[in-house]
């Protein structure tokens, strides 16, 4: 799955699908079961500095290679003998930041814009929605690789070198600049058909300012859509993360789930295939469980974007 | 040959981002007065010191005349074209016969379980389908390329060889990486061929056709399936637009020379002339490929031509 099929699976999807809905309406037991899956990694990574986990970049030399279940590390350990459980969930912390930080930047952003050109409509309107599908037509990865290779990328000749931090900072503003227009367009389709309401155009007539009616009136109207886009775009985030550590950009100090992977690749044919699959497990789930729990918002809320 | 992954990208003093000529055309710190000249030389060469609207202006003007302009280099001559030429085919290949992989499976798998909403059946596939979206397509190159290539060792997993010079071992290459770019693809225009039939379905012409007594075959597949497969037909068309060059990774995990490789090549060894060839190329294609999805519309639904027509 690539930012281009999830952007038009958003974009297509949900507009012609009203026969399916009624199969993901309800939460169900397969729903808690996402939402035990995200609680569970999430806690694990903001809890895993006081886990009994060992440290993410100590290794064991004999458990190198070793497959799950080697002596006491529960999935085994990766090429040089770092332990893969403490990794995958260490890559959890960093992987779910950036993708977390990326679709709040895009909620922030996209959604402020978006109930702006919804709401004000007229010119503000052509000019933003002009500037969302300009962004859209940029190959999604493409941008946020010339963005990571720009402002955050290894320095051949030495000079300096880039912080952590910074490298984190990057990748969550690349990301985010491409969730930006998907969150925008969504939130002002939903903000167009709520703003005609009766209940806004009540109290547009007693007087109410027009940043009161967008926030108050409009914004918790628009904010399952909002929700719903933002889960997937969490997923997408997650696998563009990974993307971008395969084509050699983005965090290198610390492990995320895509460079753990990056760096397994080599171990594909010397028999270790496990650095490689479990963090893509890890991810596989992850967005499944987010894409379940999009769905379940997105009909229980009949998100669609068919009112463009 | 070219090297794929990530090869020296390059940055300039103080942590700003710089131009091409520093780190990569000359990967040494600016330590004296000999370095500072030479780098300035070589920006003067490659014109790298014009104001950007003229470069653009420059570039431009070359492109629509058909020359892409050149890679940057310390001395020689590395055009553009040579390598775009390349690239081309290998992306274009890669593409078309993943959507054409996608279709064949999605198509009959779509009007089947739209024959059969509700039943097993359609659940079932219904939540492949979805499982199949939730896979990235890296995680599903490095799955067959374990499984496939190194394990079982049916096929190989990187490499390009031209069509021209051996097909069969052609195919055999493109195996892997037609089936990792069709998979997810397969469930999106499943899913959409689905609703869209269902909907088909419940029109009055097909509780026409069925009332005559035509078989259920031939309802789905002469009836239904034409005025359905609009939808598919044009998010299959804006894909074809968005795989030219959207398929960087699968393309670098398999070591395809394709547009997507010399793209993230590009981006990262800065060399923006070939960048927005590349861009400009991959536009071209998306805006050609649509316009024929466009006519293709009016052939296989003749009430839009009619629509248009009249209007």
């Amino acid at each position: 799955m690539s930012i281009e099929t999830i952007t038009t699976d958003v974009a297509t999807a949900p507009a012609s699908e009203p026969v399916e809905v009624s199969g993901t309406r309800k939460l169900g037991p397969l729903g808690w079961v996402c939402i035990t899956w995200l609680v569970a990694i999430v806690g694990a990574a903001v809890l895993a500095p006081i886990l009994p986990l060992d440290d993410p970049s100590e290794s064991f030399g004999e458990i190198a290679r070793q497959g799950p279940g080697a002596s006491g590390h529960i999935l085994g350990g990766d090429s040089i003998g770092r332990d893969m459980l403490s990794r995958v969930i260490f890559g959890a912390r960093t992987s779910l930041l950036i993708a977390v930080g990326a679709v709040m930047l895009g909620l922030l952003v996209g959604g402020f814009f978006g109930l702006l050109a919804g709401y004000v409509r007229g010119r503000v309107d052509t000019v933003l929605t002009t500037l969302f599908n300009v962004f859209l037509s940029i190959p999604a990865l493409v941008l946020a690789l010339s963005l990571v290779a720009v402002l955050a990328s290894p320095d051949p000749a030495g000079q300096d070198s880039i912080s952590h931090t910074r490298r984190v900072v990057v990748l969550i503003l690349a990301l985010g600049i491409v969730t930006v227009p998907i969150l925008g367009r969504i939130t002002r389709a939903s903000t167009l058909s709520w703003a005609e309401r009766e209940f806004v155009k009540a109290s547009e007539v007693s007087g109410a300012r027009p940043s009161r009616i967008i926030f108050r009136e409009v914004l918790p109207n628009v904010l399952p859509a909002m929700m719903s886009i933002a889960l997937l775009g969490i997923a997408v985030a997650i696998v563009a993360e990974g993307s971008l550590a395969l084509l050699g950009v983005g965090v290198q100090e610390e492990p995320t789930w895509g460079n753990i992977i990056a760096g397994g690749r080599r171990e594909l044919s010397n028999d270790a295939p496990h650095i490689v699959f479990v963090p893509s497990a890890a991810i596989f789930f992850t967005v499944l469980s987010l894409n379940y729990l999009g769905d379940v918002i997105r009909a229980r809320f009949d998100v669609r974007e068919a009112v463009l | 040959m070219r090297t794929t992954g990530g090869p020296a990208p390059s940055r300039g003093r103080a942590g700003r981002p710089c131009g091409p000529v520093d780190g990569t055309l000359v990967p040494v710190p600016d330590e004296n007065e000999i370095i500072l000249e030479r780098k300035a030389q070589i920006r003067e060469r490659l014109n790298l010191d014009e104001p950007f609207p003229i470069q653009y202006a420059a570039w431009l003007g070359d492109f629509v005349t058909g020359d892409m302009g050149s890679y940057y280099r310390v001395t020689d001559e590395d055009p553009v074209f040579d390598r775009a030429k390349e690239a081309l085919p290998v992306s274009l290949q890669l593409v078309l016969y993943s959507q054409i992989l996608a279709l064949v499976i999605a198509v009959p798998m779509g009007v089947l379980t739209a024959y059969r909403a509700g039943t097993r059946f359609d659940r079932a596939t219904n939540a492949s389908a979805f499982g199949l979206l939730a896979l990235p397509n890296f995680v599903l190159a490095l799955v067959l390329a374990y499984y496939v290539g190194v394990w079982l060792g049916w096929l190989p997993v990187d490499g390009y060889v031209n069509f021209a010079d051996d097909p069969g071992e052609h195919l055999r290459h493109m195996v892997l990486p037609t089936i990792t770019l069709a998979a997810s693809q397969i469930a999106i225009y499943m899913r959409l061929l689905r609703s869209d039939m269902v909907a088909t379905l419940q029109e009055d012409f097909i509780q026409m056709a069925r009332s005559k007594g035509i078989s259920d075959r031939r309802v789905l597949w002469r009836h239904a399936l034409r005025p359905s497969s609009l939808t598919v037909l044009t998010v299959a068309g804006l894909n074809v637009g968005a795989l030219i060059g959207g398929a960087v990774v699968v393309e670098v995990i398999f070591r395809l020379p394709g547009i997507g490789t010399e793209l993230a090549q590009a981006i990262l060894q800065r060399q923006y002339v070939a960048l927005q060839s590349f861009v400009a190329i991959i536009a071209i294609v998306y805006v050609l490929v649509n316009f024929a999805v466009d006519i293709l519309y009016t052939v296989i639904d003749p009430r839009i031509r009619h629509a248009r027509a009249g209007g």
